[in-house]
């Protein structure tokens, strides 16, 4: 299985959609060659604009330019973007809902060794509380490339949560996505695993493993945290009657949090989420971390052992 | 429109800001009463606007960073033909356009919302980017507050707009030396608050923020200056116009009760009679 970096199809989809769109223009705060839109930086140089480490200034400028009709990609690190530029994202941008895209790398654990002050697992909860926001967490580069261009045609604030580490492509470029439309990847009758980025690859893993202990698990990728797909999940909970919840983020506020607003209004159902279990990270590689903190397919095996 | 027109206009203003805290029993009169004659010349002597057409893509643009000023800018928008005189009286009151901080998609000519201190200067920044991307000429006006440069995203937004050589813009630095606990210089000192700005790359200019002629004189002169953004430091009286709400820091964000109103208002019109 190839495997490619979110961040890098991020990139690469700007250099694309540069060249379609004038209109397009990207501001980053000093971490272009991190989140990749020094391509665009390159190809463009008069549409893109370093703001220097000012995430604030960064996500307001951006939102200038979005009332004189420019699509604005801003880029920084996802603890950066959604923290240090939380009043802005929200006064700024999502009040008058302007057609601003934050596209945020290096979030979550596998940002790795530069710790816990640099791995957001708190953004998609503080970007989904926010009103007329639009939250995409890609699972994979095909699907990255696919809602990076959906969100470019959008009109309206979205935040796209992207990753450092290369990842396994889960999908063939012929896969068609809609934003706010999960994806059932693996049919099953006995549990739901319902996960959002890179624990999407994760879960189809877990779901292999079970299968061979008999076991048939559905595999539900949720790439739109908001607005979520109430009908898919409330579907597959009918399908199977429990619902293990992965994503790489704090347990509270995220996906987990997301799937059980979804079903106790609906369809209550048994769920357990795996995540972040309410602490911060700490430094290592990524795949040491996602040990660690439990972010594995045998830890969803494990969880799925326990419902049955 | 000659300088006692426009002396005319900014009574009016204030006449409406009083009218418009009365009648929400809440608002903030002394920073819009402070800021009225600079609203006066922007709307009736500089900016190029289109009531009939607010959101014309070639316009000059306002952005009201000290977003609690919204009686001096819904007064002025009124005057202008924006919004119907009558519906001022809604300011503040539930389903009225004319939120207590000012919002672009309620309110015809409100070009950028605003009201968390320190966050309009750099979508002004982002207008006037856009302004030289698409080769407009029109310019970009951000009313700071002092206050407000207290906030750290000014000073980030300061370092952009130089760094970016944004000459379509121009700051206005309503001057008026007190805030809500009190006096800045008490609060948290911001000068010497002109050295700042022109350190950070910015061509300044000061003047009596009450003296017509002067902010004509200024604005003129900013539309000169090229290569740099300009600011001009505009010395205010915090309530000006109303004699007992002059540098009084308790009428920050506080409404006349109903004899207040009448005296202020019976103040202003004198003021209107003298003006002739």
């Amino acid at each position: 299985m190839d495997k490619i970096a979110t961040r890098d199809a991020y990139g690469k989809t700007l250099l694309e959609l540069g060249s379609q769109n004038k209109d397009i223009v990207v501001l980053d705060a000093d971490l272009s060659k991190s989140t990749k839109t020094n391509e665009f930086a390159k190809a463009y140089p008069d549409r893109f604009f370093d703001m220097g480490i000012s995430e604030q200034d960064m996500i307001g400028t951006a939102a200038g330019l979005a009332t004189c009709g420019k699509i604005p990609f801003a880029s920084s690190f996802a603890v950066f973007a959604t923290g240090r530029a939380y009043d802005q994202v929200r006064d700024s941008i999502c009040y008058p809902n302007l057609n601003v895209k934050i596209a945020a790398t290096h979030a979550g654990l596998t940002v790795g060794e530069d710790g816990a002050t640099h791995q957001a697992l708190e953004d998609i909860s503080l970007m989904r509380g926010l009103p007329n926001m639009t939250v995409i967490v890609p699972a994979d580069a095909t699907s990255a490339t696919k809602l990076i261009k959906l969100a470019a045609e959008y009109k309206g604030p979205v935040y796209i949560r992207l990753g450092r580490p290369s990842v396994p492509v889960i999908y063939q470029d012929t896969q068609e996505f809609q934003i706010g439309k999960g994806i059932r990847l693996k049919e099953g009758r006995d549990i739901s695993i319902i996960a959002t980025g890179i624990m999407v690859s994760k879960a189809i893993e877990a779901a292999d493993m079970l299968q061979k202990e008999g076991i048939t698990a559905e595999v539900i990728d949720i790439h739109t945290i908001k607005p979520i797909d109430k009908e898919l999940i409330i579907d597959t909970a009918r399908r199977t009657g429990r619902v293990i919840t992965c994503e790489e983020h704090n347990i509270y506020g995220g996906l987990g949090s997301a799937v059980c607003e979804v079903l106790s209004e609906n369809y209550p159902a048994r769920v357990k989420r795996i995540g972040v279990k309410d602490t911060f990270g700490e430094s290592g590689t990524p795949d040491e971390l996602l040990k660690k903190y439990g972010l594995t397919s045998e830890e969803i095996v494990k969880a799925a052992r326990e419902m049955l | 429109m000659d300088t006692k027109e426009l002396e005319r206009i900014a009574n009016q203003i204030r006449i409406d800001i009083i009218e418009m805290t009365y009648e929400a029993q809440s608002g903030h009169p002394g920073g819009s009463l402070s800021a009225a004659d600079i609203l006066t010349v922007l709307y009736f002597k500089e900016m190029n606007v289109d009531p009939d057409n607010p959101r014309w893509e070639d316009r000059d643009r306002l952005v009201m960073s000290k977003g609690h000023a919204t009686p001096v800018w819904y007064a002025a928008l009124a005057e202008k033909g924006f919004i119907p005189r009558e519906e001022i009286k809604t300011f503040r009151k539930i389903n009225s356009r004319l939120q207590g901080h000012p919002n672009m998609n309620d309110t015809p000519g409100v070009d950028m919302t605003t009201g968390s201190l320190g966050q309009g200067l750099s979508t002004a920044n982002g207008m006037a980017i856009a302004g030289k991307l698409n080769n407009k000429d029109y310019r970009v006006y951000a009313v700071l507050g002092d206050g407000e440069c207290q906030e750290g995203q000014i000073w980030e937004a300061a370092m952009s707009a130089a760094h970016y050589k944004l000459d379509n813009l121009t700051a206005i630095l309503d001057h008026n030396g007190l805030q809500i606990d009190g006096p800045n210089k008490d609060i948290m000192n911001i000068e010497p608050i002109e050295d700042k700005w022109r350190a950070f790359g910015w061509h300044t200019i000061r003047i009596d923020g009450h003296n017509i002629e002067q902010i004509i004189d200024a604005i003129e002169e900013a539309k000169t200056i090229k290569g740099k953004p300009t600011i001009i430091i505009a010395d205010t009286i915090k309530g000006k116009g109303v004699s007992f709400m002059e540098n009084q820091v308790g009428w920050h964000g506080t409404a006349p009760n109903k004899e207040q109103m009448e005296k202020a208002i019976a103040e202003l019109k004198e003021r209107g009679e003298r003006i002739g």
